[in-house]
């Protein structure tokens, strides 16, 4: 039972779920006080000790049932041909049922193992000869659905599959009816290897099978995704979001030497009559970041800022204060729509209000100055999120200076490569000298740098 | 063998619970038994009103024993939760010491005589007497054990969680002027946390974990029945019914148990004896905290005392 404990935290770790040395041993203790035979207890305690939240033990809850669901060796369908084949003998002439029954005694004799087992019919030596043999060839270490045909054979072979053909071969000329027999009880038990291999897949490959999935995913260009993988792209985003969160949202240990605050150190003392028992040092004031986000959301870039303000909109603990707008041919605030709806609902109305258009940076750079230049602060940093490409209208760069001087620093992020910049109507080169700093944002991996270079400048 | 005693040790918690009113799921009850057997806190999480502290005071009344409780905040330290030095007092100690100084070191010739002496005086400065235990070593303390409540421990600051794993892993604490304090009696360890904010994996990994949710409708109707002993089977359903329903609803905040028991006392006090959507519409106020939630649940409530009605009928 150790063995399959250590099976299914590794089945658990596939899934998901972080289970450390220490869960183990935990959990293994937990099991020992509780005992095996009650299933729901068993599933209770080991939720208990190795899921830590609630989608790990939901994942842990999956995980449990698939492992602990054997599939059967599928004997029904055969068993009821035989029980056809042996009623109608039966029927036509007892005699030759007998015959057969006699003939399915005698010559197993001579048989291997394998063979005997598969014409006695006996399901749980079989499923045991299964579990084992699947040990032999470590089926946990199966990672790809591509090795599913190989570990198949190896576990066929485990389990004695030369001596079941060679039984075959002397059964056809010896005893046709009992080899035919043979030949769909050995057909089922490659179903039930196939299943147990499959289930194998989902249990330990799972992993490997979505780190390979998201770095693919990572590296794609966020602009050509296609549809089906918009939802995984979601989840990535997220994912790198609490990521930045964990990594940015605690406080790092305040330094406790430099200037000497005297004021709050007499304060401080003042119980001992002012003998400084205890020092206060001056802190350095650390802000959180204030960001200001101008997302194009025409054609070509939409899918981008989608994600970008998905992105932003998840880093609550860790930013301040975000404000966004969107724009094409002009420009509108976004904050509200995107915290109260749904990231699909929120992108569907920003769309439906400015989206579509032919992108007009001058115009919407002057929207923007004319409502919301208040809205700078020097703590802030403005991102600007779009390919520059103005369709040959006045850039109004003049505008994207006053932000500049207004704010602590501008982010232009471009999905375009840095080849294509100045290039057509790109307005790039020109945008650039009053950008604090210009960089190509065009996969999940480089917005979760740029964004993450954004945060850490006010650590 | 042991398979057996575990299920029926688990059944014995479970009704142990029940004697003191709190109606635990078979989860809960497994979580209680395990954290007794192999000695770890549980972490208790879900969301407000589904009884997280009721927990820990139920199995402090069904053990016997005390209860100690932290209520965590920010800027909760550990002057505050595990031990502070009593300053006042040792300030006397010195004024005492300036005075006896003169007969402890009265025979002293030289200076370093008089050093030796002094430091064969003993030192109480930093001792036991002086030290002002707080619910954390006041916990470690009771000889006869005790249950330690962590309350809303996400409430607190990240720092506070590190200063609680020694406590959590080895039941000990270590005071660096004094050594380590281990507990005398392990006590039981409960943490409950509204999942404010993500805990620290190494806190984490020290406990177990149970997620305690909204409870399904034959449970709250038991919980109702221990609270609420005067109200009567069918108003018992259909108001169960009734908040599952409104559960279903997507609102700020959903009704749980504790709304679901303050609402049962308030239609007994108002002598109901089944739904209506007069009755409901008057206390909906006791059910949901804003008023953006009543709005949104007021014109649906009709269709779900209807709906209530009729599983009543077939459940």
């Amino acid at each position: 039972m150790r063995e399959n404990l250590h099976r299914f935290f590794r089945a658990a770790r596939g899934a998901g779920v972080h289970v450390s040395p220490a869960e183990s041993i935990d959990a293994m203790r937990a099991v020992a006080q509780v005992g095996l035979t009650d299933r729901a207890i068993l599933r209770d305690a080991l939720l208990l000790t190795l899921a830590k939240s609630q989608d790990e033990k939901l994942a842990l809850g999956d995980c449990f049932d698939l492992f602990f669901s054997q599939p059967e060796p599928r004997q029904d369908q055969p068993e009821a041909n035989d029980n056809d084949e042996a009623s109608q003998g039966s029927d036509q002439s007892p005699s030759s049922g007998s015959n057969s029954e006699a003939g399915g005694g005698q010559p197993q004799e001579g048989l291997g193992p394998l063979a005997q087992m598969l014409l006695s019919q006996d399901r749980s030596a079989i499923q045991a000869a299964i579990a084992s043999a699947s040990g032999a060839a470590s089926l946990s270490d199966i990672r790809y659905s591509t090795q599913r045909g190989i570990f198949s054979s190896r576990i066929l072979d485990a389990m004695g599959l030369q001596r079941l053909r060679d039984d075959l071969d002397e059964l056809t000329g010896t005893n046709p009816a009992l080899a035919e027999r043979l030949r769909a009880a050995l057909d089922a038990l490659r179903e039930a290897v196939r299943d147990t291999v499959s289930q194998g897949l989902a249990l330990y490959a799972r992993e490997e099978a979505e780190n390979l999935r998201n770095d693919i995913l990572r590296n794609a260009p966020l602009a050509r995704i296609e549809r089906r993988q918009v939802a995984e792209m979601r989840a990535l985003i997220r994912q790198i979001a609490r990521r930045l969160r964990e990594r940015y949202s605690k406080p790092r240990k305040r330094q406790r030497r430099g200037h000497l605050d005297v004021r709050r150190t007499l304060r401080r003392n003042a119980a001992w009559g002012g003998v400084p028992f205890l020092t206060a040092w001056k802190r350095k004031h650390r802000d959180r970041p204030k960001i200001v986000a101008l997302c194009d959301v025409s054609g070509s870039v939409a899918q981008v800022s989608d994600f970008f303000l998905l992105l932003i909109h998840s880093l609550h603990e860790v930013v301040d204060d975000v404000r966004s707008f969107a724009f094409s041919s002009h420009l509108i605030e976004v904050s509200d729509i995107l915290e109260k709806k749904s990231p699909e609902e929120a992108m569907a109305e920003i769309m439906s209000k400015v989206g579509f258009g032919s992108s007009d940076y001058g115009s919407s750079l002057v929207d923007f100055e004319k409502d919301f230049m208040s809205a700078l602060t020097p703590q802030t940093t403005v991102i600007v999120l779009g390919d520059a490409r103005s369709n040959n209208l006045d850039p109004r760069a003049d505008i994207l200076r006053r932000v500049s001087e207004r704010s602590k620093r501008l982010v232009w992020l471009n999905p375009e490569g840095r080849l294509a910049w100045g290039f057509g109507d790109s307005e790039m080169p020109r945008y650039a000298t009053f950008c604090s700093v210009v960089r190509q944002c065009a996969t999940a991996q480089q917005l979760e740098r740029a964004v993450s270079d954004i945060v850490a400048t006010y650590q | 063998m042991a398979d057996q005693k575990a299920s029926t040790a688990i059944e014995a918690v479970e009704s142990g619970l029940a004697a003191q009113g709190y109606i635990a799921s078979r989860q809960i009850a497994t979580a209680v038994y395990l954290s007794q057997q192999i000695e770890k806190p549980i972490l208790v999480e879900g969301p407000a009103g589904v009884g997280k502290t009721e927990l820990a005071k139920a199995i402090a009344a069904w053990r016997g024993k005390k209860m100690i409780r932290l209520q965590c905040y920010e800027g909760l330290d550990e002057a505050k939760a595990l031990y502070e030095w009593k300053y006042a007092k040792q300030l006397l100690y010195t004024q005492i010491l300036k005075d006896k100084l003169g007969e402890v070191l009265g025979g002293a010739q030289t200076l370093h005589a008089a050093l030796d002496q002094l430091h064969d005086f003993g030192d109480v400065f930093f001792s036991k007497e002086f030290v002002e235990p707080r619910p954390l070593l006041q916990a470690l303390e009771q000889p006869g054990g005790c249950v330690l409540l962590i309350d809303e421990i996400d409430k607190s600051d990240a720092e506070f969680e590190s200063l609680l794993l020694e406590i959590l892993s080895d039941f000990q604490v270590t005071i660096p002027e004094l050594g380590t304090v281990s507990a005398i009696t392990p006590p039981t360890v409960i943490l409950t946390s509204n999942s404010e904010r993500d805990l620290g994996d190494a806190l984490k990994r020290r406990c177990l974990h149970l997620h305690i949710g909204f409870p399904e409708q034959r449970l709250e109707e038991r919980i109702v029945e221990s609270r609420v002993p005067g109200i009567s089977q069918t108003l018992r359903r259909q108001m169960v019914g009734f908040i599952h329903e409104i559960r279903s609803l997507d609102l700020k905040k959903l009704p749980s148990v504790s709304e679901t028991i303050d609402w049962a006392r308030v239609l007994v006090l108002l002598q109901a004896s089944e739904l209506d959507t007069e009755i409901v519409k008057d206390t909906l106020n006791v059910l949901l905290k804003y008023e953006a939630d009543i709005e949104a649940a007021a014109p649906q409530v009709t269709t779900f005392i209807a709906k209530a009605a009729r599983s009543n009928v077939f459940g």
